[in-house]
Parts: structure tokens; sequence; C-alpha cells
């Protein structure tokens, strides 16, 4: 297990995928950040404190969600490496720990109603705390779903923070001795048809096929994949992608944010 | 019940064993009965192994790690050589009958099983010989079959002149154009035999004095050419035939004097050899067969080592990440903050420090380390002891525990003690170990679903049993001895960084390629 600190250290800013850097995280538990959807872009103050004592004050902005687009639900190939691009991504929870243990602990907690059931659809909205949060169905430019850039482009809190991250997929047929393969920055921990199959812990960078799961079996028709990520501080994003009884990226089914048809 | 015999060759002392970790490393020698000298080429028959010495003698093992006794040969004589060819197996034992007087025989057999009613020894005659007068010593034969053409050769000699090369009959065993004069490969050497590898021939002899027990300079050396028929030059550009020749393997701390190389292939990538020691000093100076990997770097043979007891970190050559317990660890000396409060995130023990602590507003771990004023790297100022296993053990489930990989932090969960099993039989040139955490009895396994698991204890089943090759590049191969519900030989194989499972074996992959890191 790492527990180490990320290569760039703690509370300092990080680069991420787009070449920009992260904000100085606001204290997760009074984020004041919007909850605006659609990834518009603007500017918000943002106040960082710390004990008693005003630092500084800057400009935040909420910048375009480059390797994401507002994608309608659609189930769709996978990648050519066998990637799901197509999620449902729910707006950040404040989350803090890393450990197996902490981390066990944040994705087994209720947040909101059914919380590890929901099929959601694009726009819903749940109250964590409080505070609402919007599910949002995206699609990824990339192989992996950077959750830096969604959150950034919500003008929401990207460090301390728990993602739930749900897709479809769709099987022609049973699949069997099939594996779950992530990699996410930082813990995760991921579910296939409502069983546990997969945890990584500590503070890591996405690693393509970083946590294998067991063998596993498709069932013909709908899947649900739901995911549940930790971020800690700094850049955060997952890849997923399932290998097939020779190891190699499983094809053959459609995948994404979209509703259950049976 | 035979008592395993273990090699101690070194042993360090930890100033705090805080747990049973498992430091010792030992070396494991062939079990059984395995006194013999100049064997023969090890070769397989109906599942046994089989090997003979001067005098006859022969050895065979039903696994390639205890040997006993076997069956003598109908044609007794020096240092006879064994190769399987169709459906016969072809024996060449030579004789001298004056100081540089000798012949090579020919005996074959379907079968080397004495039960086996298709063990029946017919002499084929004399392939090649010396008439006491020539610059060579007809003795020593080493037979070699030609994987690009499958041409069939011999060669042969001791130290009375040249190591010579003449080409046989694949058909028969029998000497080719026994008209043709025989080539000079070497000189001032014996026992030796060829092989083929990537687009070279190499040519293995034993150098130095054989038959003084623990005095003997016996020692394997070798030359390689484009051609079977040589020149053959050793890595410093000297020929054999005027005496060069590179060290394969030479004397250890406790065996003395190597001779009569034989390459054992076992398929896959996987490559040993066999060859005796003129003196096995734990044996009381006995002259014992041994097998040994062998290795390949920079297009030459290199002598691997059998695997040592002790306790491991297992990184895969693939991710460079460890397999450890699925279980929460704790960095040794305890879990570090991140800066703030009184102590600084890096200032080890002490109340007060800063996060970046040192007096003066230096930064941590300069020449202040261990001393006064610290600073945020300077650590606790003294030596922090290995993770008292015992302690950290005690937050672990009891029952069974997923196995996974990660960055090898030097944690409890993440070192394995690798011993051998008793009674449990082996394989060629090791036994099958068991693999426990250290200071534990906690044993890695396969579970019913052919993933690994780590059992609380070890029971001695064949899911716990561990067979631990050394690849040619050097990494290990690691496979169970059965996996449940399954004939498959599979091997371990990291499929992620964080993951590991069981598969069929790969060459090619480095997926299967293990590196034991001692602890």
């Amino acid at each position: 297990m790492n527990t180490s600190m990320k290569a760039h250290g703690p509370r300092r800013a990080a680069p991420d995928n787009s070449g920009t850097h992260a904000k100085p995280r606001c204290a997760a538990t009074s984020c004041a950040c919007s909850s605006e959807v659609n990834f518009k872009t603007s500017l918000l103050p943002l106040v960082v404190v710390a004990g008693a004592a005003l630092l500084a004050v800057v400009a935040v902005a909420q910048v375009p969600p480059v390797t994401l687009i507002n994608s309608p639900a659609a189930a769709k190939a996978p990648d050519a490496d066998g990637f799901i691009r197509g999620w449902f991504l729910l707006e950040p929870i404040p989350a803090l720990g890393l450990t197996d243990n902490a981390v066990q602990s944040i994705v087994k907690k209720e947040y909101f109603p059914e919380q590890f059931t929901v099929i959601p659809k694009d726009g819903n909205k749940v109250t964590v705390g409080g505070t609402e949060l919007t599910w949002h169905s995206v699609e990824t430019k990339n192989y992996n779903v950077n959750l830096f850039h969604f959150a950034r482009a919500l003008g929401k809190e990207t460090s301390n923070v728990l993602f739930w991250a749900v897709t479809i997929v769709n099987c022609p047929q049973e699949m069997r001795d099939v594996r779950l393969a992530i990699g996410s920055n930082a813990a995760s921990v991921w579910w296939v048809n409502d069983e546990e199959v997969i945890g990584i812990y500590g503070d890591r960078q996405t690693v393509i096929d970083d946590g294998v799961s067991k063998r596993l079996t498709l069932n013909k028709g709908p899947n649900v994949i739901r995911g549940a990520i930790v971020n800690g501080g700094g850049a955060t994003d997952f890849c997923v992608r399932f290998l097939g009884a020779d190891d190699k990226p499983l094809k053959g089914f459609t995948a994404g944010p979209g509703e259950i048809r049976r | 019940m035979r008592k395993m015999k273990t090699r101690y060759s070194l042993v360090v002392n930890c100033w705090i064993l805080t747990s049973a970790l498992a430091l010792a490393s030992i070396a494991l020698a062939l079990d059984g009965q395995v006194g013999i000298h100049d064997p023969s080429t090890i070769v397989m028959c109906d599942g046994k192994f089989y090997t003979w010495g001067t005098g006859g003698n022969g050895l065979v093992s039903d696994d390639g790690w205890t040997w006993r006794r076997g069956t003598n040969l109908p044609r007794t004589g020096l240092a006879p050589d064994v190769i399987h060819i169709g459906d016969r197996y072809y024996v060449y034992v030579a004789a001298n009958s004056g100081v540089t007087k000798a012949a090579i025989n020919l005996i074959s057999t379907k079968s080397l099983d004495p039960n086996s009613p298709d063990c029946k020894w017919e002499e084929g005659g004399v392939v090649a010989s010396s008439d006491g007068v020539e610059d060579s010593n007809a003795i020593d034969p080493g037979v070699f079959l030609d994987p690009n053409d499958h041409r069939l050769w011999l060669v042969y000699g001791s130290y009375f002149g040249y190591i010579r090369l003449v080409e046989l009959d694949p058909k028969t065993g029998k000497r080719l154009h026994p008209g043709d004069e025989p080539r000079n490969l070497a000189i001032n050497c014996e026992a030796s035999d060829l092989i083929f590898h990537d687009g070279w021939y190499y040519l293995l002899a034993t150098h130095g004095s054989c038959c003084r027990g623990a005095d003997s300079g016996y020692n394997i050396r070798m030359g390689r050419s484009r051609k079977v028929t040589g020149p053959y030059i050793d890595q410093t550009g000297v020929d054999m035939i005027l005496g060069g020749g590179k060290l394969l393997v030479g004397s250890g701390s406790r065996m003395i004097g190597p001779g009569h190389f034989g390459l054992l292939d076992l398929g896959d990538g996987v490559q040993t050899f066999s060859m005796h020691f003129e003196a096995d000093l734990d044996r009381g100076g006995a002259s014992v067969l041994d097998i040994r990997p062998l290795l390949w770097k920079d297009g030459w043979p290199l002598a691997g080592e059998n695997l040592k007891e002790g306790a491991y970190e297992i990184e895969s050559a693939r991710t460079g990440t460890a397999l450890e317990l699925a279980v929460e660890g704790m960095p040794v000396g305890g879990r570090a903050g991140r800066g703030g409060g009184g102590r600084g995130a890096f200032g080890g023990s002490g109340a007060g420090r800063g996060a970046f602590g040192a007096s003066g507003g230096a930064r941590g771990a300069g020449p202040g380390a261990g001393g006064g004023g610290r600073g945020m790297f300077a650590g606790t100022g003294t030596p922090i002891p290995p993770q008292d296993v015992a302690q950290v053990s005690a937050n672990w489930p009891a029952g069974k525990i997923d196995v996974r990989m990660a960055n090898y932090l030097s944690q409890a969960q993440q070192k394995w003690t690798i011993s051998a099993a008793p009674n449990a039989g082996g394989y060629p040139g090791a036994p099958y170990f068991k693999i426990t955490i250290a200071g534990t009895d906690r044993a890695l396994a396969v579970g019913d679903d052919a993933e690994l698991v780590a059992l609380p204890a070890f029971t001695g089943g064949p899911e716990q049993l561990w067979r631990i090759e050394q690849l040619t590049d050097g990494t290990w191969r690691i496979m169970p001895k059965s996996v449940p519900n399954s004939k498959d030989a599979l091997a371990i194989s990291a499929i992620g960084s964080s993951f590991a499972t069981l598969s069929k074996f790969d060459p090619a992959s480095d997926k299967h390629r293990w590196v034991l890191r001692m602890q």
C-alpha cells in the first residue's frame, strides 16, 4: 500500500494534465464554490485562510474541461485500447483520508439515498450535507477521465474530495473470466453489479491496469459499474477497462451513461 | 525420513531483531544420494531423470531434486555422455588401455528404465579413439545435436593434447565418415561439451585438475564460435586451442572443483546445467552432483544460483511493485505527520520542532541530521529498528487475507520468508518452497478461485508449495505445485501494478518474471 505523498509534495501546486496548476485548496468542509453545471466558465474569488491569518485573495478560473464533453446518455464501444469513456459523474463530496481504512470508511458512508444502487440521469441532483450536488453525463476525449478538469470547470473543490462515477456496460452475451482493470488518482473502490471487486489505496497516480479484479462474469445485457474515487491534493483522474481471460483489453460490448433497458 | 541438507553460507546478525525474520542465507544442495564423478548430461525417460558417472555408476531421480542409486551401465568406463534422439538413447563410454590410448564406445537402448521391456542395451562399436601416440586422449565424450541442421557431433579429449570433434550419424549414433580426420578445437582441458544459443556455438570444457578432493582446481570454461567446427574464442579473444576460456563456474565457499558441464533445458526458456563438484565440504569432501540455473548475459552463459532460504521482497520485473498482504501498512518507525503541530513533517521524535525546523532557518537534513537542531528531513537521530511483525500483525484479519502488490516500503506485510518445505519433494536443482510472511506462519497459497491468497498457517498442501526457478535473465519464475480444480501449470503473473494472479507461463512476457531481493 502506498501512503506516501505524491511526487510533487503536499500543499504544493501540482501540474495537471493540461499544463495548468491546481488551485490552493479551500477547507473541504467550508468550500463556498459554485455548484453550476454544464461546465460554464467564470471567475470565482477564493479566499484562502491559514489559521486566523488572511494570507491571500486569488481569483480562480473555472477553466473549460478541455478533456471532457457533456455527453448525452449513450452507450458506445470502448476505445481502441478498451477504455470506457462515458460516465455519470457526481460533483465532489468533501472527504479526507487515503489509507485503506480511511478510504473504506469514506466510500461506505451513505451520503445520499440509494447511493450504492442509483442509476442517475444527467442533471439529477442529490443533497449531501446540505449542499446540492448534480450528476453529469460526460465523455472523455482521452483514455482517462480527468476529475480535476471536471471539478475545476464547475468551480468545485478538487482536493480532499470524493467523486462517484457510474456507467452501464451492455454485453451481447455473458462474458466469463473477465477482470475490471482500473487506475486512479488517488485511491478508489469499484463495484460491478453491486459487488465490490477492487480497492486501491494511498496517494497515487493513475496507472493503466493498476488495480485488477479477480475473475468475474459480466451478465448478458446491462451491468452497472460504480466507482468511488478519493483524492488527496492536486490532480485527480481515473481510467477503466476490462481485461479478457487472455489478459488483453476486452471488446465486444458497449458502455456509457444511460438507462438500464431490460 | 531423509533430512534435507542445508548449507549455511552466510549469517547476518541483526543488532535489533524485533521479529523472527530469517536473515540467514541458506543455500540448498541436491537431496539424497548424490555421490558421482564425471556425470553425464542428465536426460529424462518416462518421467525420471538419469545420469551416469565414471565407473558406470548411475543416479536416478523422480523429480530432479532427490536422487538415489540407479542401475549401472552395461559398459563401464570413464565419464559417459548420453543423448536422446528419436526413440533411442545413445550412450558414449570411454576407456583407456594406455596412458593416451583410448576408445569411445557406443551403446544404445529405447528405455533407460531397467524395469521396462524396452531397456535392451545394444553395442554400437567404437566411434572415436586415440592410439597412444597421437596428440589426443579419446575419453570424456560430449555429444551434441545441432538444432539448426540436426547434424550430430561428438567432442572428446583429456589434457594429453587436443579436444577433438567428429561427426556422428543421428540415425544410428555411430561415426559418420570414419575416415575423416577429427578437428582440433581446444587444448589443455577435458570434459568438453557443445551447446547452441542465439546464433553461437559454445564449447564448454573443464580446466584445472581433478580427483584431488578439496585440492582439485577443476573449473568450467568456454569459448564460442559461429560454426560448430570452431574456432572457439573466449571473451578476451583467445582461441581455446591456445588455452583460452571464459570462466562459467569455479569453486564456491563450500563446493570445490566444478567439472563436466551438461545442459538440462527444462523448456519455456528455463535452462539449467549439471556438473559435479570434486569436493562438497558439507558432505565430507565427497564428489557430488549439482544442478544450477543457466543464465545468459551479453551473449555468454552465466552460472546462476539456486535460491537461498531467507526473507525476501518479491518484486515484479514488470511493474516494480511487490507482493504483499492486502492489509493497511504501517510505515517503519511509525506514521509521520505532514507538518503543522509541534513536530515537523519529517522531524522525527521530539517536541516543538517546526516543519522545516532546523535552527537559524536552515532546511532540515544537512549536517545536523542525527544531531541537535533537527529539521524536517533529519529523522530521529537514532536507528529505526525493523518493523515488529508481531506488533503490526495484531491488526491483521485472523483468517485468509487477499494478496496484492504495492510499492515496497520495507513493511512487515511485504517481507516473505522463502524456505524449503520439508519432505515435499522438488524439481531439478531445488526443493519445493513454502512462502510465508516473515516472522509469521501466514502462507502464500492458491485459492479455489485460482487466485493468490494468504492462509493463516502453512499446512503443506500442494497449493502452498512453490517451484521457484531462475530464468535465463536472472529473474525468477514462481509456480505453485498445483492449482485447485486445475491441471494447468500456472505461474504468478503481475497482471496489474497492484494485483497478481496466476496464468500460463509466457517466456516472452515480463508478467511472470520476479526479482527476489533478500532483506
